[in-house]
């Protein structure tokens, strides 16, 4: 797609209305406007990803012969190293989406109600969005380490006689802290987008119900849900496929063993021994079919363009 | 009812305190100088890390002025190519109007990790690494749809209308558009820029990559004092990197209160 598909002018076509008032949209300018944007994503994207998958297979190897190979797919896959990544990876993006999907539903139906509708509370709560995740991991740390804020205020309440004794959150086997960096992070998010669809959606069907008698509860099993699920489904997507290629939070809370996946797939392409890079690439690969999948359906699901999204 | 609304408000209250939470201990861990286990508050305060960060010699002015200077680039570069894409997505129909859409929100999804480990070997057969160059261009990508998405937001709710009137009265295409609809366009720019800045402002697996170590940005120094364990040095830069993020917020939120108060008045 991409480049070809607009390449081939004689496809676009602009309704008749628009060129028939000669808006400054024409043919031409919706070319020109469009290709340079284009062009830059197609050339990191599939640039990007094509030098990724000829690396996994052997080329422009750094040293020795570059030869045509899909051993290095094969070593991958049989690396119980890799598979230990693998897992952890998937459980914190399942984790951490469900659990954020699972408040931002409730967050936004509280939010939606009038009172909140504009004012301090709704900027506050927006505050994780715009922070890096660098920082929330920095300041999760701070807070749920073993020497920790929570563990100094349980030891001041005598709850905790000793820092060894508070559980183990940060560079845990579970990945505990990476998950909750995520829910602090992705919560505002996808509660926004929610906003965004019960705006959409309005309060007819709700009232609706409320005057046939319906409970709280059954107005939002019933009525409100399904309504907001393909919203759910389309933030879902988005947050499951980025906490599970991002980077830097399991780099700073992860520990040693299991490693995330994206942390090995870095060690293995900065390792001084440069015969690791095909294994890293090889991964990367099969990570960015994972999220060409989840970029197809989240297509598939969210049928409103952009210019309807609003 | 009142009980379900002091309810609601407690809801909100907790999860406000949840958001905050994690913030605090870094202003509380930059002016310390000893905060030892158990206790609550540090038992030495001092403005070591603070000194630290300001010096002109300990290579975090360079940090800053990469960061800063790196992501107006970024911005530049992403309004540039993205706000005509955004102006078209918003307003136009065409066919193959949805694999565009898809293309260019993508790099929301695809793993920026995987994308410039690939595009490094170019790079460097480029002489892009280790090059401020070669970071901005790395930035690009994940910034522009950001560009896209808030221009084509704008452009669809102000539509063509205007611009056809201002063709009516005789202005030329070019004119029309430009002191017609380029004004109306204001707030998608103004929110689109400012979250192409902040994206570029947060990268942190790009400039690793493509600047080698080389070019020095706050969250490289972030991660590298995070790192060595330096606590209060590690939580002052933090405070720092996320200074533009809070005050981005808040020039979003009332931008896009006065957009929809005008919204409102029309």
């Amino acid at each position: 797609m991409g480049i070809r598909g607009i390449a081939a002018n004689e496809q676009i076509v602009i309704p008749v209305a628009t060129r028939r008032r000669s808006s400054f949209v024409t043919r031409y300018s919706l070319l020109l406007s469009l290709l340079p944007a284009i062009a830059v994503v197609a050339l990191f994207l599939i640039g990007g990803v094509g030098f990724a998958f000829a690396q996994s297979l052997g080329a422009f190897a750094l040293v020795g012969d570059s030869e045509l190979t899909l051993r290095h797919y094969a070593d991958v896959l049989r690396d119980p190293d890799f598979i230990g990544a693998l897992l952890l990876s998937l459980r914190i993006a399942a984790v951490s989406t469900l659990l954020a999907l699972i408040c931002s539903t409730g967050l936004a139906m509280i939010l939606r109600q009038r009172l909140y509708a504009d004012g301090p509370l709704r900027l506050l709560f927006q505050l994780p969005l715009p922070i890096p995740h660098l920082v929330g991991a920095l300041g999760i740390t701070f807070v749920v380490s073993q020497s920790g804020v929570l563990a100094r205020l349980l030891h001041a309440l005598g709850l905790l006689r000793d820092r060894a004794d508070f559980p183990l959150l940060v560079a845990d086997p579970y990945g505990i802290g990476i998950v909750l960096v995520y829910v602090w992070k992705e919560v505002p998010f996808i509660t926004l987008l929610l906003l965004a669809a019960l705006a959409g959606i309005g309060e007819r069907y709700d009232d609706a119900a409320r005057t046939l008698g319906a409970s709280g509860w059954q107005r939002f099993r019933h009525v409100l849900l399904p309504l907001l699920l393909p919203a759910m489904l389309s933030a879902s997507l988005i947050v499951f496929a980025f906490t599970f290629g991002s980077f830097d939070v399991p780099l700073v809370m992860g520990r040693t063993y299991p490693k995330a996946l994206s942390v090995w797939i870095y060690e293995r392409f900065s390792d001084v021994d440069l015969n690791e890079r095909p294994e890293a690439m090889a991964v990367s690969v099969l990570v960015t079919f994972v999220a060409a999948v989840f970029v197809v359906a989240y297509g598939a699901l969210s049928r409103r363009t952009l210019a309807r999204g609003r | 009812m009142t009980d379900r609304r002091g309810a609601r408000t407690a809801v909100i209250a907790i999860w406000v305190l949840l958001v905050v939470l994690p913030l605090m201990p870094l202003f509380v861990w930059s002016a310390a100088f000893a905060w030892r286990w158990p206790a609550l508050l540090p038992s030495e305060w001092g403005w070591r890390a603070w000194r630290y960060v300001v010096s002109p010699t300990t290579g975090v002015r360079g940090g800053l002025t990469g960061s800063v200077g790196i992501a107006l680039l970024t911005t530049a570069a992403a309004l540039a190519l993205g706000a005509p894409a955004g102006i078209v997505l918003g307003r136009a129909t065409f066919r193959g109007k949805r694999a565009v859409e898809l293309l260019l929100l993508a790099p929301f999804i695809v793993p920026g990790l995987v994308v410039t480990m690939g595009i490094q070997i170019l790079f460097i057969r480029l002489g892009l690494t280790d090059t401020v160059r070669g970071v901005v261009l790395a930035h690009i990508m994940p910034a522009l749809p950001y560009v896209v998405v808030s221009v084509a937001g704008v452009a669809a709710n102000i539509g063509t209308q205007a611009e056809e009137q201002a063709r009516t009265l005789g202005a030329s295409p070019w004119r029309a558009f430009w002191h017609v609809t380029v004004p109306m366009l204001r707030p998608g720019l103004a929110v689109g820029g400012l979250f192409a800045f902040l994206v570029s402002w947060s990268q942190y697996t790009t400039t690793l990559i493509i600047g080698g170590g080389k070019v020095q940005t706050l969250p490289l120094l972030v991660y590298t004092f995070t790192r060595s364990g330096d606590n209060p040095v590690a939580a002052a830069l933090a405070i720092v990197f996320v200074a533009p993020a809070i005050v981005a917020l808040v020039i979003a939120a009332r931008s896009l209160r006065d957009r929809n108060a005008t919204a409102g008045r029309v």
